[in-house]
């Protein structure tokens, strides 16, 4: 079957609509809404490189987020770094951490590793509690004067959501990339039967450390994204459980190992989460309404929107990847 | 001949069980050594010694004139080692012709993706499966999963191939078919190493044949031999009258 280019097109359409939206109307209303969406959009792009393709259940993805958030805040405020190296080397601390627990913690298979990445980040929020660099328990705070050099906070609100807009457009590529590569055939084959994988030749245990490497690298970037525009991070904000498990809600819902998928998912969440948030009913059981979600995708449409689709009818899966 | 495959004094114990016990032999470049046994003899182990999959206790075991002792399933592949499972094991979620392209692009020749997709077309083509190419592995039923198993092992154009009992569960023309396959695979330079419980096949097919019994090899020799040897017949068929039936079906 000839993939058509819309496999490509579609997934990098949605991203520069959502993108291209606030560029268009310069609302600042418009611009945060945006901001929201390919923040989710890009933590959900990200976790499917390991959960989608590699078929690894991580309920650690905002350990990345966090320590990239911290990372970077730290040499922004504290050592007096520019902003995109010390996002650059937010991304990094994440990929670096992912490589070095990967190489341990990927032996596990099944629920054994999801618990243990559940207790990575408990783990990883402990140590930055106690950890002085990073100030502790209260975290640290942006001297104003720092955005100064970047025009001031409004120019830096601009700012940042240039560089996530980019980062979500690269996590698209990147995703198409592995969908379509050998790299990716391997992980694919690793999701469908690990054993058999490594009997045809896949180097398991290395192709599984790059995808969570290379999966931990941009929540990483998008965590020094956040803060830095928040202006203040703590160990509470930063490490969020629930994050990780509506990233992996998100990838669910609109299909695990697709490229689309994650996209629709993401936005489709975040939305639902809005209407959730702005109903005087529910909006103290959205987390709730979120866990049942969870529960009727596994049970009723595993493969997700997406890949609900491309099973029911066949021809779909020429343009959507 | 050359040896391709030598395994010397290869033990391997589950706990008390020893289900692999000082096993040796060598396996010529060329040749098709069926290994048959009652269930539970241990040819399955031996199988996941000699593939990686399973480390042995002791013994050692050469291919192409390396100690491969422990080694890994990938490695081994890397090195022109390839094999098919008893229980199929497709990628289900993955289409008939990236299972197979999975085979090509990590075996020996390291393919790109491109020229591992032209290869599975061939593979998918000489087993009859071509027009199933684009359906989900997983939709297949039990003769076409078998078959895609060899087409898997087959892409990554392997100098040695073990086959795990191919011809269990499929009909008697499917075994045929199934038969003339494997001496076409044959025919290709590729030497074989197979299980099977179907003995009018193996008898056919094998150059020799190797008798396991608790994890022990009780004999060697052609299928004529095989097919006369006292202590086979024994261990093996245990009543001589099914052998006779056995000998004359031959």
């Amino acid at each position: 079957m000839k993939r058509s280019v819309w496999s490509f097109l579609l997934p990098l359409l949605v991203v520069l609509a959502v993108g291209l939206f606030p560029l268009v109307t310069q609302k600042d209303l418009h611009r945060e809404t945006a901001f929201t969406l390919l923040r989710a959009v890009a933590l959900a792009a990200s976790l499917n490189i390991i959960l989608g393709f590699t078929g690894y259940v991580s309920f650690g993805h905002v350990v990345f987020y966090g320590l990239g958030g911290y990372v970077a805040f730290y040499l922004v405020a504290v050592k007096g770094w520019p902003f995109w190296a010390a996002m650059l080397m937010g991304g990094v601390a994440a990929a670096l951490l992912a490589y070095l627990i990967g190489a341990g913690i990927l032996r596990l298979r099944g629920a054994y590793f999801a618990l243990v990445t559940i207790g990575v980040n408990e783990a990883m929020k402990a140590f930055i509690y106690n950890f002085q660099p990073f100030g502790g328990p209260t975290g640290l705070t942006m001297n104003f004067a720092v955005y100064k050099a970047y025009g001031g906070p409004k120019a830096v609100l601009w700012m940042t959501y240039y560089w996530l807009f980019a980062i979500a457009i690269l996590l698209v590529l990147v995703t198409y990339w592995i969908r379509t590569s050998k790299f990716g055939l391997g992980l694919l084959s690793i999701r469908e039967d690990e054993d058999a994988a490594e009997v045809m030749g896949v180097r398991t245990a290395r192709f599984k450390t790059w995808a969570f490497t290379l999966s931990a690298f941009f929540p990483g970037l998008v965590g020094a994204i956040f803060f830095f525009r928040n202006a203040s991070i703590e160990p509470h904000d930063a490490f969020p459980l629930h994050v990780s498990i509506e990233s992996i809600v998100m990838v669910m819902l609109g299909g695990q190992g697709t490229v689309i998928g994650p996209l629709v998912g993401g936005i489709g969440y975040q939305w639902m989460r809005v209407f959730l948030l702005t109903n005087p009913l529910l909006k103290n059981i959205q987390l709730a309404v979120a866990g049942a979600l969870l529960l009727l995708i596994v049970l009723f449409i595993p493969a997700g929107l997406v890949g609900w689709l491309r099973r029911r009818f066949p021809a779909t899966r020429r343009f959507l990847l | 001949m050359n040896v391709l495959l030598r395994t010397e004094n290869v033990v391997k114990r589950f706990g008390g069980l020893v289900a692999v016990n000082q096993v040796s032999f060598e396996l010529y470049e060329g040749e098709i050594l069926g290994l048959i046994g009652p269930n539970g003899a241990g040819k399955t182990t031996l199988f996941n010694c000699i593939n990686g999959i399973y480390r042995p206790e002791e013994g050692r075991i050469f291919f192409r004139d390396t100690d491969i002792t422990g080694w890994r399933p990938w490695r081994l592949a890397h090195m022109g080692m390839a094999r098919t499972f008893q229980i199929v094991r497709p990628l289900a979620e993955l289409t008939v012709r990236e299972n197979v392209m999975v085979g090509a692009a990590f075996g020996e020749k390291q393919m790109p993706l491109r020229q591992a997709a032209k290869i599975a077309d061939e593979v998918l083509e000489f087993l009859g499966l071509a027009p199933r190419a684009d359906q989900l592995a997983g939709s297949l039923n039990v003769a076409q999963k078998k078959r895609l198993e060899l087409a898997r092992a087959l892409a990554a154009q392997p100098r040695l191939l073990l086959l795990d009992e191919v011809l269990a569960g499929l009909n008697p023309t499917e075994v045929d078919e199934m038969v003339e396959t494997i001496r076409r695979i044959r025919e290709r330079g590729i030497t074989i190493l197979m299980i099977e419980h179907v003995m009018r096949a193996i008898m056919n097919l094998s150059d020799r044949i190797l008798v396991l019994n608790f994890g022990e090899l009780i004999a060697e020799g052609t299928p004529e031999e095989i097919a006369q040897n006292e202590e086979v017949i024994r261990a093996y068929l245990g009543d001589p009258k099914l052998a006779q039936r056995f000998a004359l079906e031959e």
